[in-house]
Formats: structure tokens, sequence, C-alpha cells
């Protein structure tokens, strides 16, 4: 059984927010436009958080993207009054949004802060509706949404190693933010399988991971700069 | 024969706490028509929001949740007046409870309704409510909730039910209207001592079996936020911290209904200076373990010195929440506790002005736990702040207004005291007490054969 898990290279990322993009258009996400940025509603399953360091001249900026850290051990989904939030036997924390009570129980319980609610009803502009994704849900107003390790690529990769019967291979299931990243920063795979980059480099000395301390077992690892 | 003349000729006891059934003054319907007002531009508001979704509220992310799940708490807590309160005083036999256990019974009901609703409100599809019992996840603390407090909610009722039974059977054989109500509720009760005391045997059980319960509701409800891992949340005094504070509310909110009752009904003689020096004194204990936990709860997390939990105690205690919270700090301790531990201003005008200090206070003390936390996460997010919409404010007046109406409109068809229980204060407590106190005293060495 995979694990599936991400390694973000932290001396790659250059904040070009090719991910967060990519995400957008793959994952169907609303368009919120100036008035949700105002009111602070913006939806971002993929969202590059800037860290700045130093006192002027000497500053030093830090990209961290940040999706669902897909959690081994989940504090959002065993808050979940209706489980319309889980972790699925391959590692994935999914999103039943059909069932979803919209309580926003699970979105204070992640210690993250990457579950996103749908606060108004999600619109989409006459221009951006013909590239939608027909293999994502569109999710309704008053609803919990976030990053799903793009679930469905999986679902695809899966039916077409059936058909061609052979097993799945590591280039088979990556998601959208990591196949556009130019620098090669967002490894994916699975990490229980020592062939996988992803599971090399989770390895790696650099490599950390976000409030560890909190016991939640995240499953995407960061790599520290070097200075 | 009128209703208003049956109860004219009635003795003092039945005569003065029957009055509001059968006489209703312009007064009452001018407040009465406000209060309906107030609530329906609440419902309107809802109805706004059902339109519009939660995007109508100021909420935003990561300030999950307001004014509803403050509410919610709040409300909740009020509940506690009532059946805690009058239990509690019930199993310690204290006399003085006679005249005030059903008003507190009365509130504590028909407030949790008005408490159950708010998270309801604050569903982002209320109109899946429903998955809570079909797609049950028992670990969740929400679900715990609903739990307690439908069982909260039932206990309370029958726990107010069952001691008004003799005064809803004098009340059918005296004829009063609706008849048929009366009829119904009193469930052929006749007053024999045989049928009293099966009745006063159920009442102590049940008097036991509410605080266990009472307890447990306002307990889940802390668990809901220490159970999260967020920053003065995830604390191990919160169940016990929010029970003590449910407790404070509760006494606070029954002072003020006992001198609105006590003014317009004439109560004069039923809630007396001395009730209010006893409520007073146990508002002034309240306060004081409120203190005491308060203390501990911020010390701690000081002491502690984590950097996420010290960005939230901050920003409570000289940061952008520096006002509501000592705001909160002066109302919850401050004037109570100078108001109460006097015995001069221990009348009814000082408990009053406590008792309202301590109600606004309360609703602060939650506003300082939900607000706060929200909006210091451990992940860096784009600071956002947090004012509540239209909205919310009309649904939460509307809320406070529906629960006044509801409580007025009780008073018009239960007494508001317990007509049979002041009556058996008057026949048999003096002697029992006497009895009980000489009972307490050592015994006469030379009469008892050693
Ligand atoms: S918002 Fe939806 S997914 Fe999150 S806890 Fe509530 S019901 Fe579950
Ligand atoms: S990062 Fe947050 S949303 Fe994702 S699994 Fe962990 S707790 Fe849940």
């Amino acid at each position: 059984m995979p694990r599936w898990g991400m390694v973000i290279d932290l001396d790659k990322c250059n904040g070009c927010q090719a991910c967060e993009v990519a995400c957008r258009s793959e994952n169907n996400i609303a368009v919120g436009g100036p008035q949700a940025a105002g009111e602070s509603r913006t939806i971002s399953w993929m969202r590059v958080q800037t860290e700045v360091e130093g006192e002027w001249p000497n500053l030093r900026a830090r990209f961290v993207p940040q999706p669902c850290m897909h959690c081994d051990r989940p504090p959002c989904t065993l808050v979940c009054p209706v489980q319309a939030t889980s972790r699925d036997s391959e590692g994935i924390i999914s999103q039943i949004y059909a069932r979803c009570i919209g309580c926003r129980y699970c979105a204070n319980a992640c210690p993250y802060t990457v579950k996103y609610f749908n606060w108004r009803r999600p619109s989409y502009p006459g221009s951006t509706v013909a590239g939608l994704n027909p293999d994502v849900s569109l999710r309704p107003v008053g609803v919990i949404e976030k990053c799903t390790f793009c679930h469905h690529r999986l679902q695809k990769a899966r039916d077409v190693a059936r058909a061609e019967k052979r097993p799945l291979r590591e280039a088979d299931y990556v998601p959208a933010c990591s196949e556009s990243c130019p620098t090669g920063a967002i490894v994916f795979g699975d990490l229980d399988d020592p062939d996988h980059r992803v599971a090399q480099l989770a390895r790696d000395p650099r490599a950390f991971r976000l409030h560890e301390d909190l016991g939640t077992q995240p499953k995407v690892y960061y790599l520290a700069e070097q200075d | 024969m009128t209703d208003l003349e049956i109860v004219s000729r009635l003795p003092q006891d039945e005569r003065v706490l029957l009055m509001p059934l059968v006489r209703t003054t312009k007064t009452f319907w001018r407040w009465a028509a406000v209060m309906a007002a107030i609530s329906l531009w609440g419902l309107f508001a809802y109805a706004y929001q059902l339109r519009n979704g939660l995007g109508a509220t100021g909420l935003n992310t990561p300030e999950y949740w307001g004014i509803y799940i403050i509410c919610f708490v709040f409300f909740i807590g009020i509940s506690h007046a009532g059946t805690l309160i009058s239990a509690i005083l019930r199993v310690a036999n204290a006399e003085w409870r006679r005249s005030i256990t059903r008003s507190a019974e009365f509130i504590t009901v028909l407030v949790i309704g008005f408490g159950a609703i708010q998270p309801v409100l604050d569903l982002g599809r209320p109109d899946r409510v429903l998955n809570v019992m079909l797609h049950s996840q028992p670990f969740s603390p929400l679900l715990w909730d609903v739990m307690s407090i439908g069982l909260y909610f039932t206990a309370s009722s029958v726990y107010l039910y069952v001691p008004m039974i003799p005064d809803l059977a004098r009340i059918r054989d005296l004829g009063l209207r609706p008849r048929l109500l009366y009829w119904f509720l009193a469930i052929g009760y006749h007053d024999t001592p045989a049928a009293r005391h099966t009745l006063e045997r159920l009442i102590s059980v049940l008097a036991v079996a509410v605080i266990p319960i009472a307890v447990s509701v306002h307990t889940v409800i802390g668990w809901i936020f220490a159970l999260t891992l967020r920053p003065m949340w995830h604390s191990a005094i919160f169940g016990p911290y929010f029970v003590i504070g449910a407790i404070f509310s509760g006494i606070a909110a029954l002072i003020i209904a006992m001198a609105i009752l006590r003014r317009v009904y004439r109560l004069e003689a039923y809630f007396k200076d001395i009730h209010f020096n006893h409520m007073g004194l146990l508002l002034l204990v309240m306060s004081i373990l409120w203190f005491y936990f308060t203390f501990a709860e911020h010390l701690t997390v000081w002491y502690g010195g984590e950097e996420a939990e010290l960005a939230t105690l901050y920003s409570k205690l000289y940061g952008a929440f520096w006002f509501p919270f000592w705001l909160m700090f002066a109302t919850c301790f401050v004037i109570p506790f100078g108001l109460m531990a006097r015995a001069k201003t221990r009348n009814v005008p000082g408990t009053v002005i406590a008792s309202v200090a301590v109600v606004i206070g309360m609703w602060l003390e939650r506003f300082n736990i939900v607000v706060p936390t929200s909006l210091h996460p451990r992940g860096e997010v784009a600071i956002a702040h947090y004012w509540p919409s239209w909205v919310e404010l009309s649904i939460m007046a509307g809320t406070f207004a529906g629960f006044v109406l509801v409580y007025m409109i009780a008073t018009k068809f239960f007494p508001i005291v317990s007509i049979w229980e002041i009556k058996e204060g008057r026949e048999k407590s003096i002697e029992e007490v006497t009895e009980r106190v000489s009972e307490y005293l050592p015994d006469d060495l030379e009469a008892v054969a050693l």
C-alpha cells in the first residue's frame, strides 16, 4: 500500500507561484476576486507563503509553498461530526463535499490553516468556464475544501495502468503543482517505496516538517535552505 | 364567574401567584410587542443569511467561528441557572429555595432551545443538519454535544414539569382557562398524601440525576475548544472552567429575572431581600472561583512561554483585544466582588447591578475565548480582523428578544412561583427544620444512658 507524500525543496523554490496557478485551474477553484481578498476569504489550496527575515538591507526572503500536509495523524478528521473528511488507506485526506455540513470545526482543528470554506456561492467568470476540469467536482456554497493531492489523477493513472496491464509507475501520478514547478522544487511519490525520489529526499538531513512537535505527522516534507 | 373573579377570591398565596395567569396589563402587551418585533427582525436576518450563505456574516479565514458560537456557549451557560441551582438547593435542603426554583427551571428549559439553535445558525449547510444523525462520527466532540444537550433538555423539561404537577392540578380544579391545557398537563393528579409522597420521591431522584447531566453539558462545550491543538484552547482546565462560568452566568440571569418578576407581578413577599442576599452570596463565591480559574489558566499559558500561546495571550492583555479582556475582568470580578462582598450592597439594586455586569462579562469571556485564538493560528496567514455583520448582530438581538418573549408568555400560563411548595413550607418546614437543627446539637449527656 503506497503512502503518498511530497517533498518541497526550499532552495529551489523561487516564489513564482506557478504551483498556485496550476492548482487553481486543475481543481476548479472558484475565482473570488478582489472582494474575497478584501474579506480574507480567498481560496487557494496551494499557498506560497513569504517569510522575510532580517533587517534592511540584509533581508532574506523565503518562500514556503503550503498545501494540505496530509497528516498521518490528522487533527482535522477526528473532530468532523459527519465523517466528511477522513484519511484513506493510502494516506490522502479526503473531503466529501456532498456530506459536509459546513460547521468549520475541521478548519479550526487544522494547525496549518489550509482548509478553506466556501463563504459565498463559488463563481466562475465566463471566460474560465470552458477551461473547467471535468474530472474535479465543483463545490457548492457552505462546504469546506482543501488540497487532495490531485486524487483524481491517481484514479486516472490507476485506470491506465490497469488497462495496460502494468503496475503503477512513479511518473504516472504527479499532482498539478509538482508538474508545473519550473525549478522542480516539488517532488511527489510514495514515501514507503525506497525507489521513489520522495522516499529518498524525505530522509535527507535537510528534511523537516512544519510544526513537527504537534505530533500531526505531516506527509509534506521541506528541504531546508543551505547557506 | 370569570377567571379573574375566581382568583381574586382565593387566599393570599394562590391569589397573588395565580394573578398573572388571569390578568394581563398593557405594559405586558407593550413589551411583548417590542420583543416580538425584534425577534421577527432576527428571523428576517436569518432568512437573508439562508439566501446568501454565510458570506452575509463578518466571518473569514481564519476567523471561522464568531457571534453564533459565542452565543451558543453563552446561552447554554445561562441555562445552568435553573436546573443546576435549583437542583443543588433542593438536594442541600436549602429552605429558602422554595420561591425561586420554578423561575430558575423555566429559564433553563426555555433558554436551551435558543442556545441549541446557535450552532445550526452557524452551519454552512443547515439543510444537511440531519447528517449528524445519519453519518455520525462518534469521535467528534460536536456529536457528544448534540447528545448531551438533547439529554439535558429532556431531563430539565421533566425536572420543570414534575414539580409543577400539583399546581397544574390545582389550576385545573379551579377551572381556569384554557381548561383543556391544564386538564391535559395535570395528568389526573390528585393531591392525596400518597400521591404527594410519590411525587416528592420522584423530584428528589430527578434533582440528583440532573446535576451530572448539567455538568456534562458545559464540560463537553469546553471540550469542543480544548480538544483542538489551538493556542489557548488546548487546555485541560476548560471543562471545569466552562462549568463554573455557566453557573456564574446562570445565577446572574436568575437574579435579574427575579428582580423583574418581583416588580412587574408584585411578588415582593415571595422574592424577598433575603433571597437576593443569599443569591448575592452565591454570586460572590462564583466570582471568586471565576477569578481563580481565570488566573490559573492565564498564568499557565504565560509561564509555559510557548510562542503561539503567548501571541494569543498578549493580544488579550495589551494587544488588539485589551478592551474586551479588561472589561471582562471588571465585569466578571471587580464589580460583582466589590458589590457582593459587602452586606450593605447585597440588596436588590446591588445584586441586580452585579448580575447585569456578570451577564455582560460572561458574554465577553466567550468572545475572548473564541476570537483571539481564531485570529492567531499557528501558520502564517494574512492578518485578518473580525467585525460581526448586521446579520449576525440582528440574529443575536432576535435570540435575546425571543427568549424574553417566551419567558414572558410562560409566566402567563404557569405560576412562576411554586404554590404548593410555598404552602408546604408554611405548613411543614418550620417544624422539620426545628427538628433537624435539634438533631445537629450535642446530645444531653445525662439523658443518654452511657
Ligand atoms: S466543515 Fe464539513 S468537513 Fe469540516 S468538520 Fe464540519 S462537516 Fe466535517
Ligand atoms: S494539514 Fe490540516 S487539513 Fe491537512 S490533514 Fe493536516 S490537519 Fe488536516
